[in-house]
C-alpha cells in the first residue's frame, strides 16, 4: 500500500488529505512514483473527470504509465523529473483561467513545489487538493548554506551542499517547499547521532 | 472569517469634522463630505473602507456605518454617499432632511472589512445600487497602481444610476452598467467563463445578488477565499427583552427599535463595535446564562457559538426569560 500515516505535529508541518474530484472548468493533475495510484482511484469516482483533464506524471522509476494514459486523459505528459516537467506546469498554470481545479499527489517534494507554482500563478494554497503517496523522503534545506537536499531518508544527514551534520525539523517552508535542516553539532563538533531512518 | 478582532477600547476612535458639501445626486442618494475641524490632515485609508457616523437626532443617538467612497489618497476630505430609506430606521432620513454644510459631526476613523486582495491578477466589481459605494474607493485606488480591473453594476434605472455617468466618462471600457427596468441583467455564468487564474470577484449590494454570485462561482469552480462580500445588515427592530450585565453589574430593557448594541451605550456600558452590522466580530460578547431564543443575524459566529455561547449585540436580539452575558 502506498499510503502513509504521519505522525501528529507542529503547526507548520504540511497536512495532506485525500483526493476528491470537485466541480471545475479544467483539472490540472500533477504525480510522482505511487501518486498515480491517487490519480487511478480519483478517475474511478467521477467518469466524466478525465475529458477535462490534463495529467503530469514522473515515474521515477515506476510503471503506472500505461494505466494513466488507458484513462485517456484531455492531455497526458510523461516527465522524466520534476525538474523537466516545471517548464510544463509553469505554461499550463500561465494560460489557465479561473474554475481550475489543481490535485497533487505523491511525495512531498513534489506536492510542495508544485503547489509553489500553483499559488503564485494565482490559486490560494487552501484550495489546491493534496494526497501523499509513496516514498516518505523530505526535501530538505540545509538553513546555513541555503543549498536544497532532496530525498533525504534519515535523521541526521549529510547536507550535500557544504556537508555539514543537519537534524530534521518539522519546520516548513511553503514559499521554499522544504523542510529545514539545522546543525546538530556546532557546539560539539563531530558529536553526531547515529542516523535514525524517518518515523522509524 | 478572516483575521481575529484586535482589541479595541469600546467603540472606535472618532475624529471631529464638519460637513463641507451637501451634492444631492438623484432622487434618492445625496453625497456628503467631510473635512476636519481642526483643519488638520485626515488618515489616508484603503479602497472598501467605512466610517461610522454619529448622529445626534434630538438627543436620540444614530450610528451608522457607510462605506468611504472618495479617493483614498486625498487626506483632505472623505466622501459617502447615503441612500435614503423611508422604511429605515431613520438614520439615513436623519442625513438626508437635517445634515446641512458647516454642521459638526463625529466620524470613527475607517476600518476596512472589505479590502482589495491585492495578490489578485485582476479585480471584478459587481455592483447593486447604492453598493457601488465601496468600489468607488477601490477603483481610485487601483488607477494610481494602474491595476487590472472591470466593473459590473446593476442599477433600476437611468434616473438612479448613481454615478454612472462619472463611471462611463472615465472608464469607458471598463465599466458595464445593467438596467432593471430595461431587463438587463448581468450576464454572471459567461463573466465568470475564461477569467485569467489568479481574478478575484468583488459583489456589494441586496443580499440575494451576494448569495448568486457566491453560489455561481463556486458553480462554475471558482475558491470561495476569492469571491468577496459585504453585506452590513441593519438591525432590525424586535420585541423588547431584558438583559442582565454581570460585569456592570445593571439589569438594562432594550426596546423594540433599538439594537442591544445601543441599549448598552445608553446605558454608558462599555461596548465595542467597528461595523455595527454583524460583519466584523468586534462586539463579540460571551453569554453568561440564558432561557430562551436566541435571534442571530450576525454573519460572524460559528454555529455552535450561536448556541448559546455567544451574541453580536450590534444586531442579534433575544426572546425569552431571562438573558445574561460578559458586559
Ligand atoms: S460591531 Fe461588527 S459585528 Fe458587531
Amino acid at each position: 500500500m502506498s499510503k502513509f500515516q504521519f505522525p501528529e505535529s507542529i503547526k507548520s508541518r504540511p497536512v495532506y488529505g485525500t483526493l476528491e474530484p470537485r466541480v471545475g472548468k479544467f483539472h490540472l493533475m500533477i504525480a510522482d512514483a505511487e501518486g498515480a495510484e491517487a490519480i487511478l482511484e480519483l478517475a474511478a469516482q467521477d467518469s466524466a473527470l478525465m475529458a477535462k483533464s490534463h495529467i503530469i506524471f514522473i515515474p521515477n522509476g515506476t510503471d503506472y504509465g500505461d494505466q494513466l494514459k488507458a484513462l485517456n486523459p484531455a492531455q497526458y505528459y510523461e516527465g522524466p523529473s520534476y525538474a523537466a516537467s516545471v517548464q510544463r506546469i509553469r505554461h499550463v498554470l500561465a494560460n489557465a483561467h479561473q474554475g481550475l481545479q489543481v490535485y497533487l499527489t505523491g511525495t512531498e517534494g513534489l506536492m510542495g513545489q508544485a503547489q509553489n507554482e500553483a499559488m503564485q500563478a494565482g490559486i490560494p494554497h487552501t484550495f489546491i487538493q493534496t494526497e501523499h503517496r509513496g516514498s516518505v523522503a523530505r526535501r530538505m534545506q540545509c538553513v546555513h548554506c541555503k543549498g536544497i537536499t532532496e530525498d533525504v531518508m534519515t535523521d541526521p544527514f549529510v547536507c550535500s551542499h557544504c556537508g555539514l551534520n543537519l537534524f530534521v525539523r518539522d519546520h516548513y517552508s511553503r514559499r521554499l517547499a522544504a523542510y529545514q535542516g539545522v546543525c546538530i553539532d556546532a557546539e560539539d563538533p563531530g558529536n553526531v547521532p547515529e542516523p535514525v531512518e524517518l518515523y522509524k | 472569517m478572516s483575521a481575529a478582532p484586535q482589541k479595541a477600547k469600546a467603540g472606535a476612535e472618532q475624529i471631529n469634522v464638519k460637513v463641507s458639501a451637501v451634492v444631492p445626486l438623484n432622487d434618492l442618494v445625496t453625497r456628503f463630505e467631510f473635512q476636519r475641524t481642526d483643519g488638520q490632515r485626515l488618515p489616508t485609508f484603503s479602497g472598501g473602507a467605512h466610517t461610522v457616523v454619529t448622529m445626534n437626532d434630538d438627543g436620540r443617538t444614530r450610528l451608522n456605518p457607510y462605506s468611504l467612497m472618495s479617493d483614498p489618497t486625498d487626506t483632505s476630505t472623505y466622501a459617502i454617499s447615503v441612500r435614503r430609506d423611508d422604511q429605515g430606521r431613520g438614520g439615513s432620513l436623519f442625513m438626508h432632511t437635517r445634515v446641512k454644510v458647516g454642521d459638526e459631526m463625529q466620524i470613527t476613523y475607517p476600518v476596512n472589512l472589505f479590502s482589495l486582495d491585492l495578490r489578485a491578477k485582476k479585480h471584478v466589481f459587481f455592483a447593486g445600487g447604492i453598493g457601488i459605494t465601496p468600489f468607488m474607493s477601490m477603483i481610485a485606488q487601483l488607477e494610481r497602481s494602474n491595476g487590472n480591473w472591470e466593473l459590473h453594476y446593476a442599477v433600476r434605472t437611468e434616473a438612479l444610476g448613481t454615478y454612472v455617468d462619472e463611471l462611463r466618462y472615465k472608464f469607458p471600457n471598463k465599466v458595464h452598467v445593467y438596467y432593471d427596468d430595461q431587463s438587463q441583467s448581468i450576464p454572471l455564468e459567461e463573466l465568470l467563463d475564461g477569467q485569467p487564474l489568479g481574478t478575484n470577484a468583488y459583489v456589494c449590494g441586496p443580499k440575494g445578488m451576494i448569495d448568486w454570485i457566491h453560489a455561481t462561482a463556486a458553480a462554475a469552480g471558482w475558491p470561495d477565499a476569492q469571491v468577496h462580500s459585504e453585506e452590513f445588515t441593519a438591525p432590525q427592530p424586535g420585541k423588547p427583552f431584558e438583559v442582565r450585565l454581570c460585569k456592570s453589574d445593571k439589569t438594562i430593557q432594550v426596546g423594540e427599535s433599538e439594537s442591544l448594541l445601543e441599549a448598552l451605550e445608553r446605558e454608558g456600558v462599555e461596548a465595542p463595535f467597528l461595523c455595527r452590522g454583524g460583519a466584523c466580530g468586534q462586539c463579540e460578547t460571551d453569554v453568561v446564562s440564558y432561557d430562551g431564543e436566541f435571534i442571530h443575524r450576525d454573519h460572524w459566529l460559528e454555529p455552535e457559538q450561536q448556541a448559546g455561547q455567544k451574541i453580536m449585540p450590534c444586531v442579534s436580539r433575544f426572546v425569552g426569560a431571562s438573558l445574561e452575558i460578559d458586559r
